[in-house]
């Protein structure tokens, strides 16, 4: 453990944002381009995955758990999130037929 | 130091492919490999509990709940119909104007410090746990009715509706 | 007996509820023995108030509770009984007994019984009220009180159109007068932090307040009183006013409400003393209005208007005396003019009754004999109004007149050959009715008959106070000794000292009397030689009339001068305002608003497609948006 840790000595923070931000980034570029809600959803989970990671980093720098403390109940959040998520997309798919974002437009006016 | 930059490559470069596949079930795995370099991210870092929890309840549930819902829907074909090119155009270019945001305000903030493990206990369960289970106990209890609102909710949501029916 | 104060107007008021709940339930003869008795017992009590008052020889001042309190200025709720207000109620009570009782055979057949007799009750409440209050905010729920049941009275046979044009044409010239009347209160608790009379007369007297607007207040106050008194310019209400049942003219239109501007005037003595240039107005506004009345009074056909002309004449003599500082004669016009006057339209409404309801002069005459007693009673009240001693009207209208000689000699000229002109259209209408032959139909003719004693009884009765009430105020040249001048010294009291009027000598005094009565005597006879040895008759609408008595007889025109000027401007401004300005101007913004965001709405709604992609897509542009000023920011 010793050395793994010995590893990242020396990485900027700034990386590590750069790093989150794009994925943070591929996230919200997979939301706008896909079609498809459950990918959507998937995209959803990759920025939050990536914000975890950055909050864990932040932590780690400044030496203080609550960070960790935190992701900890990002994580609980976004259990419950996709079980309601999912469930939402089982509905629609039993009312549509498809998971095609772009059949809800029926949610307008 | 280079395992980092590597990891780090492995992430960017799964977390593209998750959004690039055409099959959502090749995307969910995709998604469970980028998860997979998260976990190491963690462990990297002295996480161990997160890197953990990571692993157990990202990979191990949430994902494994992707691949079932597809399943249940039965949409593992691909059937996704897909965007015009102006739209994905349109997309990428909004996610690009919306690293840069971020990347030009890492530069205002001028923030160039490495990260230093100063304390190797920090992520360790037992620290952890006393932190939670002290400062963060009412979060905690109230994240437990949270997961089981969520339960109803999503068994309430997935039933069929008797009358309907 | 000041113990009972409060008995006096709260007694009508109970009669007014018990009347106007039973209107439909209880007969007629309950309603109508409730509706009296109540009045009657009120004039008990204020027989024994005057004795007490006149004994005493100060007021009684009686607060009944504080009624509001609004930063210093403190407003009780407070009777005031003194030798003015005395005099007042037993006019209220006494004149208001008689009309009732009177009521009671004249609205017989009529099926508002109930409700007539509840609004009398009414009227008589707010009446009282506005006698006795001790201050002006008590005077003015009288005030507006009276002009409410006077527009009820009027417009008591609504059905009818133009009996409700007449009410509301009453209603909106007294709410002219009231703005008046109201700002000078507002204007005396400003100068004087107090609307109690107690408070503000002898502070006033003293001159204890530098730069008091005394002018100003006064014809504000004035402005009320010409309202309330159809004087000039808004004397046109009262004629029209006649459109309610007779005892309503006798009894509000003659007798109380129109005389209450006199009684303003007279309890604010002092601070009319105070401002002679209002002194001035009020004496030449009122000389205007006695002759222009009476000139119009010359040449009218129905019988009630030459009656309401004639008020509004013998009110202007009122205001005359009250302008030159005979405040005493001015009020005791009142009293006199009270008995003749509700006496004349009493008997008018008993040859109204008479002849099926024709009011008009031209298809009576000859009633002499048929109708004896109303016949006596009216020439009685003709007598009196003319000013031929001994009647009352003599007497009062002599003070006025010698007052007005003191101050003016053109002045007396007028108010003698008014006076002239009284007695020539009071006998006039005398002679048209009930001399030379009966010119109604053969219906008419059939029916004619005396009116019932209930009638005749109040019409004797006011006869005999209309001969001895002058007797009260003799003036000192004929061997009296003003007994009501003495009475009603301590009112007036502190004015008299500022009222400095050169003496007249007994034989001045003597010839301005034989000159007043002269020129009545005149008048009469050659009334009497036109209308009864000529058997003259005035034409029939539609025929060609002398220019000056077409112009008498269409008032001067002065409705269509009224009409001409504030009416017509009126209506022009108010089509300009509803037509431009509410319609395109307001309208036009509102439904502007309306129309914009309904336009804007239409499309803005376009933007929302139902399209998920669409919205995440404009929210990421949005948070890029947020960031992208929070980094400029910084």
């Amino acid at each position: 453990m010793e050395t793994l840790t010995k590893t990242i000595h020396g990485i900027p923070l700034n990386h590590y944002i750069m790093l989150c931000a794009i994925i943070f980034s591929i996230g919200v570029i997979g939301v706008l381009i896909r079609r498809n809600a459950i990918v959507i959803f998937m995209s959803v989970e990759l920025m939050l995955n990536s914000v975890n990671l950055l909050l864990t980093a932040f932590s780690v720098y400044r030496g203080d758990a609550t960070g960790q403390v935190f992701v900890f109940f990002i994580m609980a959040l976004a259990a419950a999130e996709v079980a309601v998520g999912l469930a939402i997309i089982v509905m629609i798919y039993r009312n549509t037929n498809s998971i095609d974002i772009n059949v809800l437009n029926r949610l307008k006016w | 130091m280079s395992t980092f930059y590597f990891i780090a490559f492995l992430s960017i470069f799964f977390s593209i492919l998750v959004i690039t596949a055409r099959n959502p079930v090749h995307s969910i795995l995709y998604l469970i490999l980028t998860f997979f370099t998260f976990t190491i991210h963690y462990i990297l870092m002295n996480a161990q509990f997160l890197a953990i929890v990571n692993f157990i309840v990202y990979m191990g549930a949430i994902l494994v709940l992707f691949l079932y819902t597809l399943m249940l829907i039965n949409l593992n074909k691909e059937s996704e119909p897909r965007k015009s090119n102006l739209v994905k155009i349109a997309g990428f270019i909004g996610g690009a104007c919306f690293l840069i945001t971020i990347v030009a305000a890492l530069k205002a903030f001028k923030m160039s410090d490495s990260v230093v493990t100063q304390n190797n206990d920090l992520g360790l369960v037992k620290n952890l746990g006393k932190i939670l289970f002290n400062e963060f106990l009412l979060p905690f209890e109230i994240s437990s009715v949270l997961l089981l609102s969520a339960m109803v909710g999503a068994v309430l949501l997935a039933t069929k509706d008797p009358k309907a029916a | 007996m000041d113990k009972y104060i409060w008995l006096i107007p709260v007694l009508p008021l109970a009669g007014f509820i018990i009347n106007g709940i039973g209107r439909n339930t209880l007969s007629k003869g309950v309603i109508g023995f409730i509706g009296s008795l109540m009045v009657m017992v009120s004039f008990a009590i204020s027989v024994g108030l005057f004795f007490e008052v006149k004994s005493a020889g100060h007021g009684f001042d009686v607060k009944l509770f504080d009624w509001f309190a609004a930063g210093s200025v403190h407003v009780s709720f407070a009777f005031l009984v003194d030798q003015l207000s005395s005099i007042m109620l037993l006019i209220i009570t006494g004149v208001g007994f008689l009309i009732h009782v009177y009521s009671a055979g004249y609205m017989h057949d009529d099926a508002g019984f109930g409700k007539f007799f509840a609004y009398l009750n009414l009227f008589i409440f707010f009446m009282l009220l506005l006698v006795m209050g001790s201050n002006y905010l008590v005077m003015f729920i009288g005030w507006e009180g009276v002009g409410l049941c006077s527009y009820l009275l009027i417009g008591f046979w609504y059905t009818n159109p133009d009996y409700a044009d007449a009410a509301k044409k009453a209603f909106v010239m007294n709410r002219i007068g009231d703005l008046g009347f109201i700002l000078g209160i507002f204007l005396l608790i400003i100068f004087f932090g107090s609307t109690a009379f107690a408070d503000i007369f002898p502070k006033a007297a003293n001159k204890e307040f530098a730069g008091v607007p005394f002018t100003l207040i006064t014809i504000l106050l004035f402005v009320g009183a010409v309202g309330k008194s159809a004087q000039l310019p808004l004397f046109t209400w009262l004629p029209d006013a006649m459109a309610g049942p007779t005892p309503v003219s006798a009894l509000i239109h003659a007798a109380t409400m129109v005389t209450a501007g006199v009684y303003m005037i007279a309890r604010s003595n002092i601070l009319f003393t105070l401002a002679p240039v209002t002194m001035h107005i009020v004496a030449v506004i009122g000389l205007t209005t006695a002759v222009i009345a009476a000139l119009i009074a010359l040449t009218q056909t129905d019988i009630k208007k030459v009656l309401a002309y004639s008020t509004v004449s013998q009110l202007g003599y009122m205001f005359l005396g009250l302008g030159v500082g005979a405040y005493t004669g001015a009020f005791f016009h009142v009293l006199t003019h009270a008995f003749f006057k509700a006496l004349l339209f009493l008997g008018a409404g008993s040859v109204i009754h008479a002849v099926s309801g024709e009011q008009d002069m031209r298809n009576m005459g000859g009633l002499k004999g048929k109708l004896k007693i109303t016949f006596i009673t009216m020439l009685i009240g003709t007598l009196a109004i003319s000013g031929i001693p001994p009647f009352a009207g003599f007497f009062s209208k002599d003070e006025i007149l010698a007052h007005t000689f003191m101050h003016s000699t053109p002045m007396y000229i007028i108010g003698v050959v008014t006076a002239m002109f009284t007695a020539f259209y009071m006998f006039r209408m005398l002679y048209l009715t009930f001399y030379g032959k009966f010119r109604g139909t053969h219906e008419q003719e059939h029916h004619l008959h005396e009116s019932p004693a209930s009638m005749t009884i109040p019409l004797a009765v006011l006869a005999v106070l209309s001969i001895a009430a002058g007797f009260i105020g003799v003036p000192e040249v004929l061997g009296g000794h003003h007994a009501l001048g003495q009475f009603l010294a301590p009112v007036f009291a502190k004015s008299a000292p500022l009222l400095v009027a050169p003496e007249l000598s007994k034989a001045t005094e003597i010839t301005l009397m034989c000159v007043s009565v002269g020129a009545a005597l005149i008048a009469i006879l050659y009334a009497y030689v036109k209308y009864v040895k000529n058997s003259h008759v005035p034409v029939r609408d539609g025929e060609e009339r002398p220019a000056l008595i077409d112009i008498s007889y269409h008032k001067f025109y002065i409705d269509e001068l009224y009409d001409a000027i504030i009416r017509k401007p009126l209506d022009a401004l108010s089509d300009f305002f509803y037509k431009v300005v509410d319609r395109m101007g307001i309208d036009g913004i509102v439904n502007g608003l309306g129309k914009g965001t309904m336009e804007t709405s239409k499309g803005l709604r376009l933007l929302q497609t139902g399209n998920v992609g669409f919205y995440i897509f404009m929210m990421v542009i949005g948070i890029i948006s947020i960031l992208m000023y929070i980094l400029t920011k910084a």
